[in-house]
């Protein structure tokens, strides 16, 4: 009982975060631009613009198209993108695959990487390999994605030719769903972005999988593995990696959101056509759909993710309904 | 070292190989900032979308690799009462469906512009009414004499009529209605040398040449083409120099030089027609942005003058466009029909006339004032703006820049929002490549109702050169034409109705596989690219 009336009130809080999201946003397209003027060329007719205006609901005060947001968006339909002319969920949908493509690919790539060059500059602190992961490592961190991306485009695209320097390829239609992953050219586009996108959580991975197995390390535990002469492959991923890996899992999922956020920055510098192109695009031309529909998805992600940790906590550890709203995600 | 080298060039050749093996099947690939908006030849009327459209779609008439008027779907047009035009219809094209294009066919179009989700009702509203002769021949009535008719419609494209109500594409393409008629986003079907063959709206666009094109005197030599938006200009420029792309535009005036120095591709800068200037409110009685209260010195003709001799044009060329720039003393460009070399020449520089000036009209130790520029949409828009702030502070004017991007600037400036600047810095290219549509767009006195001076933000208001702009609009005499234009531009010139800049130059980036031709208003026409 104390179970459910904690879920209630968490979702009840997330609708409530949902909705100022909407408002905030909402009450910021107000300063984005004139989406008019974007609509039409320069000869068109001020009583035209006018009655475009009118058409679209841009003179209704606020709280009626805050309203009329609010009713569409409860639905799912954001209504038509004012440059596309096609419904903005269709174009979220058309350009979705792209997005979660690429970040799923980084997301494996920075885990599968991360997580092996954690460990080893964990165990062999002092080697020369390990430095370097270091020191390269401090470039994944302190230089901003964007410039990442063109470094990489100037080097292996433009110097040695070997990639592709923008767009996906050749894509497949699956239902649905179109990937780049079933052609060569596809595969060979894919790389530079999610190497781009995957960079900085790599070394975020790497750097908190290696702090936490130097801990491991000096436990009595492990020490006790050793002293049984089990194997050094067996001790450091059977016993002290095992042990790492709780609060490295907590950060993967926190930051599967993040890869998504960041995605906009690495889909410019590409020319990837993802969602977060699109958006680009939509504060570009003033495309009101588009950003709204936009942010409320990605607000969604993120607060479903943090209701399901919440839940998560709640089911593990009970005590965390008596006390309530104290803890916040 | 030498292996790297080694590596390099085995990588180079290798890559050259396979381009030569692309130029047999001469697709070309290229990439412009941003895609058309939708491929409805009436869904918007702005430079990209239509030109990149002309390709596929066509109008009565054409404009040529000069922007010079010839007969496109009409082979003849005849003015036979001022208020009439007939037009003979050119014999057996056929549109990429294999229908006929006949004058039933230019009446739905017609109608088609003036439907709610068309935005070239301007150039359909010319029209009063069209009557079909025959199948190739319609008698055009316009509304009151409008000789200009002709070379407007040039950007007014052909559609099929049966296509049309086959896919219920009969109106423009609605942003408020349901997606039922957003058949012709995507799909097309005109008479032009190109058809598409797929679409996916910002991401490509893939044409085909046409087998059943009208006129085989085409120059291309392309079968296919790609066009991809890139919207980052590093990545632009990176794709050209890796050999991705053959074409790509614009180019930043900054990495011309990069370009040069790189095998295989240049920089094509040809000069623009679209001309710079900043302008000035001249209508209120104080200014929304300056430390002047209770008086507006951009009223003050002293001022104005003293604002022109203090700019130093070359100086702007050299500096900040590399000097790819034509500075301008009028406010077209030369490729603009009714241009004068004689009245070209800019404003002198000359502070110290300026300053001399300021003192006359009562500002000795001058003032602020705020300009708007916008940031994203002319060829290195901000720097201009901040570069005549510095020239100005040397005459003891003030100016500060705000400089925003251009979905914000425009939306602050423009008549929707009742012209709220005390300067600005616009750029104009004349859709008709008539100097009418600058006289009535930017030299008229604002007139809201008859949609006349629209842009003319600081509203320069003078009767003779409103009267010599109705002249001008309906006189068919090119003589006398050209006398009143001088006339207007001369009294503009004299009263400073605006600061012109320059042309600014376009900054095309392309392989050298191909050659192409580079079109003034920035339109790329993939009918004169041809491969080597």
């Amino acid at each position: 009982m104390l179970v459910f009336s904690f879920l209630v009130k968490r979702l009840f809080q997330s609708f409530l975060v949902l909705l100022s999201v909407a408002f905030i946003a909402f009450a910021l397209f107000k300063f984005v631009g004139d989406p008019i003027s974007n609509m039409v060329g320069q000869d068109t007719t001020l009583a035209e613009r006018e009655k475009l205006a009118e058409r679209l609901g841009l003179n209704d005060p606020f709280p009626v198209q805050f309203f009329n947001f609010i009713k569409g968006a409860a639905v799912g339909d954001f209504g038509l993108s004012y440059r596309h002319k096609v419904p903005v969920s269709q174009l979220i949908a058309e350009r979705a695959p792209a997005t979660l493509e690429l970040a799923i690919i980084s997301a494996l790539l920075s885990v599968f990487v991360g997580i092996p060059m954690g460990v080893y500059t964990a165990i062999r602190r002092k080697g020369l390999l390990s430095r370097s992961f270091m020191t390269v490592s401090l470039v994944g961190i302190s230089l901003p994605t964007f410039l990442i991306g063109i470094l990489f485009i100037f080097l292996f695209g433009v110097i040695l030719r070997w990639l592709p320097t923008f767009g996906r390829g050749e894509v497949v239609q699956i239902g649905f769903w179109t990937t780049g992953l079933l052609t060569w050219s596809g595969i060979k586009s894919l790389i530079l972005p999610s190497v781009t996108l995957a960079l900085f959580q790599m070394t975020l991975i790497m750097r908190l999988v290696r702090t936490e197995m130097l801990e491991v390390l000096t436990t009595d535990y492990i020490k006790f593995a050793r002293a049984r002469g089990l194997k050094e492959n067996a001790v450091n991923f059977g016993h002290a990696l095992k042990n790492t890996l709780i609060p490295v899992i907590t950060i993967i999922g926190l930051q599967l959101g993040l890869v998504m956020a960041f995605a906009i920055i690495t889909e410019t510098v590409f020319q990837w056509p993802g969602m977060g192109m699109l958006f680009i695009q939509a504060i570009e031309e003033v495309d009101v759909p588009v950003m709204a529909a936009y942010l409320m998805m990605i607000s969604l992600v993120f607060v479903a993710i943090n209701l399901a940790v919440d839940i998560l906590y709640a089911f593990v550890d009970p005590r965390l309904t008596i006390d309530g709203g104290s803890k916040h995600g | 070292m030498t292996i790297m080298k080694k590596m390099l060039t085995t990588v180079a050749a290798m890559s050259m190989v396979l381009g030569a093996g692309l130029a047999e099947a001469n697709t070309l690939k290229f990439a412009f900032q941003g895609d058309a908006q939708s491929l409805d030849p009436h869904g918007l009327n702005e430079t990209f979308t239509l030109g990149f459209l002309s390709n596929v779609y066509e109008g009565l008439t054409l404009l040529d690799d000069n922007l010079k008027l010839q007969p496109g779907l009409a082979t003849s047009w005849e003015v036979t009462s001022p208020t009439t035009i007939v037009f003979k219809l050119r014999e057996g094209v056929k549109f990429h469906n294999g229908n006929s294009f006949n004058a039933d066919d230019v009446i739905f179009s017609w109608k088609r512009t003036l439907s709610e989700g068309s935005d070239q009702k301007v150039r359909g509203g010319m029209v009063a009414d069209i009557k079909k002769i025959d199948d190739l021949t319609v008698e055009v009535h316009t509304k009151g004499p409008q000789p200009l008719m002709p070379s407007e419609w040039a950007w007014i494209y052909m559609m099929d009529k049966e296509w049309a109500e086959e896919h219920g594409a009969v109106n423009a393409a609605n942003v408020k209605e349901e997606t039922a008629n957003g058949y012709s986003l995507n799909h097309s079907n005109g008479t032009g040398p190109f058809e598409v063959v797929s679409r996916q709206p910002d991401v490509k666009t893939v044409f085909k040449r046409s087998e059943n094109h009208w006129n085989t005197n085409v120059a291309t030599n392309v079968t296919e083409v790609i066009f991809t938006p890139v919207k980052q200009a590093a990545t632009r420029t990176a794709a050209l120099i890796s050999g991705e792309l053959d074409m790509v535009y614009p180019i930043p005036v900054q990495d011309w030089s990069r370009l040069d120095s790189e095998e295989g591709v240049s920089a094509l800068r040809g000069a623009e027609a679209r001309t710079i200037f900043l302008g000035m409110d001249q209508m209120r009685d104080e200014l929304l942005y300056s430390n002047i209260k209770g008086k507006n010195p951009l009223k003050d003709i002293r001022v104005r003058k003293a604002l022109a001799h203090a700019l130093n044009l070359e100086v702007i060329k050299k500096k900040i466009m590399r000097g790819a720039s034509t500075p301008s003393g009028l406010m077209i460009a030369p490729q603009v029909n009714g241009h004068n070399q004689a009245l070209n020449t800019p404003y002198a520089y000359d502070p110290e006339l300026s300053k001399k000036l300021l003192a006359e009209a009562g500002y000795p130790d001058g003032f602020e004032i705020t300009i708007d520029c916008p940031n994203n949409r002319y060829v290195n828009d901000e720097k201009i703006c901040q570069a005549a702030a510095a020239m100005m502070a040397k005459v003891g004017i003030d100016m500060k820049v705000l400089a925003q991007p251009k979905a914000k600037y425009f939306a602050k400036v423009l008549a929707q929002n009742n012209y709220d600047t005390s300067m600005y810095l616009l750029g104009w290219t004349p859709g008709s490549m008539d100097v009418h549509n600058v006289l009535e767009g930017l030299l008229s006195c604002q007139d809201k109702e008859n949609n006349v001076g629209l842009y003319n933000l600081g509203n320069y208001c003078n009767a003779r050169v409103d009267e010599l702009t109705k002249l001008i609009q309906v006189e068919t005499d090119a003589v006398k034409r050209q006398a009143y234009v001088d006339e207007a531009m001369q009294i503009a010139k004299d009263e400073v109705a605006y600061l012109p800049i320059h042309q600014q130059p376009l900054s095309w980036g392309i392989s050298d596989k191909i050659t192409v031709n580079q079109r003034a208003d920035n339109a790329f026409d993939f009918r004169y690219v041809v491969f080597k």
